[in-house]
């Protein structure tokens, strides 16, 4: 398992954070010769292959692979566009949807989805000038039913999360609620004890960087 | 469409050359005409190359600031007309106009060019007010300089009319408008490693840094500001006050 | 603001009680405005900037989207109660002036490659004006453009410089801005030393002009430790 660094210290916007060594610069951090400097007021996180940064704060900017909750803005002919809380939406091709032949001329494909419904879904691809494209080929995508949405700043998303997903189990488990989180920053939360999830969550997002987190929202959650 | 209009000057600097066969610290051939506007109490006409400018002076009476309460007022205004050019639009100043405007008006004003303590005519009440217009007649690049040339040459040739029982009679002159001072301004571009003056319009699109500066005739720098998009290190903008010092002496020489 | 013939400089100490190379009480805040994306209060004595930064969003209308990188757009505006005579609201030109230059000044440490066709919009207004608005405007957009998570090749600083009774100074006030024998505004991208922004008014000698520049980068690399400071106040 490569070994990740994440320290707690934060950088700022043009702060020096380390040098190349033939890594790779990823998001977050650029360079100038040999030095990596961070883009962002962030956390940086550097491995042996690569340095970038995690931004504390910013909108959604959609990247390949990211596991997202989108909302259906428009039916088209062969797919649909959906709205995934950046300044750009995604469009979903009917072939990455729907595992069925359809004959497109003769099915009006909003009964697989309409505007308005829920997905849980993945970026497939994201190109230079940001078009994006989202697939529902992938464990764990699917329609979502009743529940609400809340946003929250997408880089507290992992915090939400927890240690292999410790946080948002105990969560689940306390309030009974079904939750899936995206890394856009869209939390799905269906259950009748969904305003004392909610208000768990935004505790986190609130308190992300402060100790003793994770007892406060237990006591929170016990009550 | 609007990179591609830079983009065959830029080969040519990065080559030492430029389009018109100038060398980098050479103006485009300038044509200066005075009092070209019988209406008006000054004016002027300048050529750079093909950019032309007219500058008009109007002079009328009018109340003084209250914290100048003896002095003249300067009033400095541009039109970026749509005629000169099809980037320009009517209707009020574009921020380019009124930067424009802004700029030419402090290298008048900081300068004191203009005597104001000998435009006033009934203390706290009754002062001159120098209007200077300047339209834009053909935008080929470089309207500061362009029209910083004809807002000073239209002031020294402006003549101050005489006001018979408190109304001005327009064609009637009293006297000149007292000019002490011949600011001139440089605009100073930077492409590459090459420094270069009086861009044209091609050369504007495609500079890397720009700075525009006013001199007095004592080399005492009366106003600077620095232009373009991109940052600009210290040493460059030395190097760049140094030639606009320099070409401004020159420049100067063809102003009477 | 009125001219005045008082000596500006008594006993190597100006009206104010400051020397001639000493900034003033200077106060940043970064997070003041909810619904910003980003936001920061700065202020230099008496002189109050709030910014704040919407975006990147969409940009609309359609045809002034970039395919390549964003835009940004920035307005620098001054309340009317903000100064001595009420100020009129609607945007006088030096306004207009002010928000093309400040705009430029601060594009330049942008990645807008990194949003192509949004845009971001940075708004400044100027709640109390005593000398030195654009520059305490500039310090408080680049710290909302930072809280606000936009990806900046670093933050800008801005800072003023001039000449008073012959004597260099820093940071003016609004009775020296009026008063002085030059005025000089600039910012910078401090660990780079590159100037974005610079503007002088006033009669100096080429000499005097190199002393400023060099005054001003001095004092911008102070006000910079203040930014940072600020920055990791919120989040730290």
């Amino acid at each position: 398992m490569e070994e990740v660094k994440e320290k707690r210290e934060v950088v700022l916007p043009g702060e020096f954070i380390g040098e190349k060594k033939g890594r790779k610069v990823g998001r977050g951090a650029y360079f100038e010769g040999e030095k990596v400097f961070s883009k962002f007021l962030g956390i940086p996180r550097t491995s042996e292959m690569e340095i970038s940064v995690i931004p504390l704060s910013g909108i959604y900017l959609p990247n390949f692979g990211d596991k997202i909750i989108a909302i259906i803005e428009s039916v088209e002919l062969s797919g649909w566009f959906v709205t995934i809380n950046s300044p750009y939406n995604a469009f979903l091709p009917l072939a990455e949807a729907v595992e069925e032949f359809v004959d497109t001329s003769r099915t009006d494909i909003s009964r697989y989805f309409d505007v308005g419904d829920v997905i849980f879904c993945r970026i497939s691809r994201v190109t230079k000038n940001k078009t994006v494209q989202a697939s529902m080929n992938d464990v764990g995508c699917r329609k979502l039913y009743g529940g609400i949405i809340i946003k929250v700043t997408p880089s507290k998303i992992p915090r939400i999360i927890g240690k292999a997903g410790s946080m948002v189990t105990l969560i689940k488990s306390k309030t009974g609620c079904d939750i899936y989180t995206g890394q856009n920053g869209l939390v799905w939360i269906r259950g009748e004890n969904k305003a004392k999830a909610i208000e768990a969550i935004l505790t986190i997002e609130k308190e992300s960087h402060t100790i003793g987190l994770t007892e406060k929202i237990e006591k929170m959650l016990g009550e | 469409m609007k990179e591609m209009e830079g983009q065959y000057a830029l080969e040519l600097i990065m080559k030492g050359k430029r389009i018109d066969e100038r060398n980098f610290e050479d103006f485009r051939e300038i044509k200066i005409e005075k009092n070209i506007i019988s209406k008006a109490e000054g004016s002027a006409r300048v050529k750079m190359g093909e950019t032309e400018v007219i500058a008009g002076v109007k002079l009328n009476t009018g109340e003084p600031f209250s914290d100048t309460p003896e002095e003249g007022v300067l009033i400095v205004n541009t039109e970026f007309t749509p005629l000169a050019s099809p980037d320009f639009e009517s209707g009020p100043p574009g921020e380019d106009a009124v930067e424009l405007a802004r700029i030419v008006d402090r290298g008048i004003r900081e300068s004191k060019c203009i005597e104001v303590g000998k435009l006033c005519i009934v203390p706290e009440e009754k002062v001159w007010m120098v209007f200077v217009d300047i339209h834009i007649i053909n935008d080929q690049g470089n309207l500061l300089d362009a029209a910083a040339l004809a807002a000073i040459v239209a002031l020294l040739n402006t003549k101050i009319p005489k006001i018979k029982d408190e109304e001005i009679v327009r064609g009637e002159y009293e006297k000149d408008l007292p000019v002490v001072f011949k600011p001139i301004n440089i605009v100073v571009g930077k492409v590459g490693n090459n420094f270069l003056v009086d861009p044209n319009f091609e050369e504007e699109k495609i500079l890397d840094a720009k700075l525009s500066v006013s001199v007095r005739d004592d080399e005492k720098i009366c106003a600077l500001q620095k232009q373009g998009k991109n940052e600009v290190s210290m040493e460059d903008l030395e190097k760049m006050v140094d030639i606009a010092m320099k070409k401004s002496k020159e420049i100067r020489k063809l102003v009477k | 603001m009125t001219k005045t013939e008082e000596k500006m400089i008594v006993n190597g100490k100006r009206i104010d009680g400051r020397k001639p190379d000493e900034l003033r009480k200077i106060e940043m805040k970064v997070g003041v405005i909810s619904r910003a994306t980003g936001s920061a209060h700065v202020s230099f004595g008496n002189t109050v900037a709030l910014a704040s930064v919407h975006g990147p969003r969409e940009l609309f209308p359609r045809w002034m989207q970039e395919s390549e990188s964003g835009i940004f757009r920035c307005r620098y505006n001054m309340a009317p109660f903000s100064v001595e005579d009420r100020k009129s609201p609607a945007p006088d030109r030096r306004s207009v002036e002010l928000s093309k230059v400040i705009k430029l000044a601060i594009e330049p440490a942008l990645f807008l490659e990194d949003f192509p066709k949004a845009t971001i919009d940075a708004f400044i207004e100027i709640i109390e004006a005593d000398g030195s608005t654009r520059v305490a405007g500039i310090n408080a957009a680049s710290l909302a453009l930072a809280h606000a998570g936009i990806p900046m090749k670093d933050l800008i600083v801005a800072c003023s410089v001039g000449k008073i009774d012959g004597t260099l100074i820093v940071d003016l006030n609004g009775k020296e801005d009026n008063n002085s024998e030059c005025d000089m505004a600039v910012a910078m991208i401090p660990t780079k030393e590159k100037v974005t922004l610079l503007q002088m008014d006033g009669v100096i000698t080429r000499k005097e002009f190199s002393e400023l520049l060099n005054l001003a980068k001095e004092n911008c690399k102070k006000i910079y430790e203040l930014q940072k400071k600020a920055l990791k106040e919120k989040f730290g």
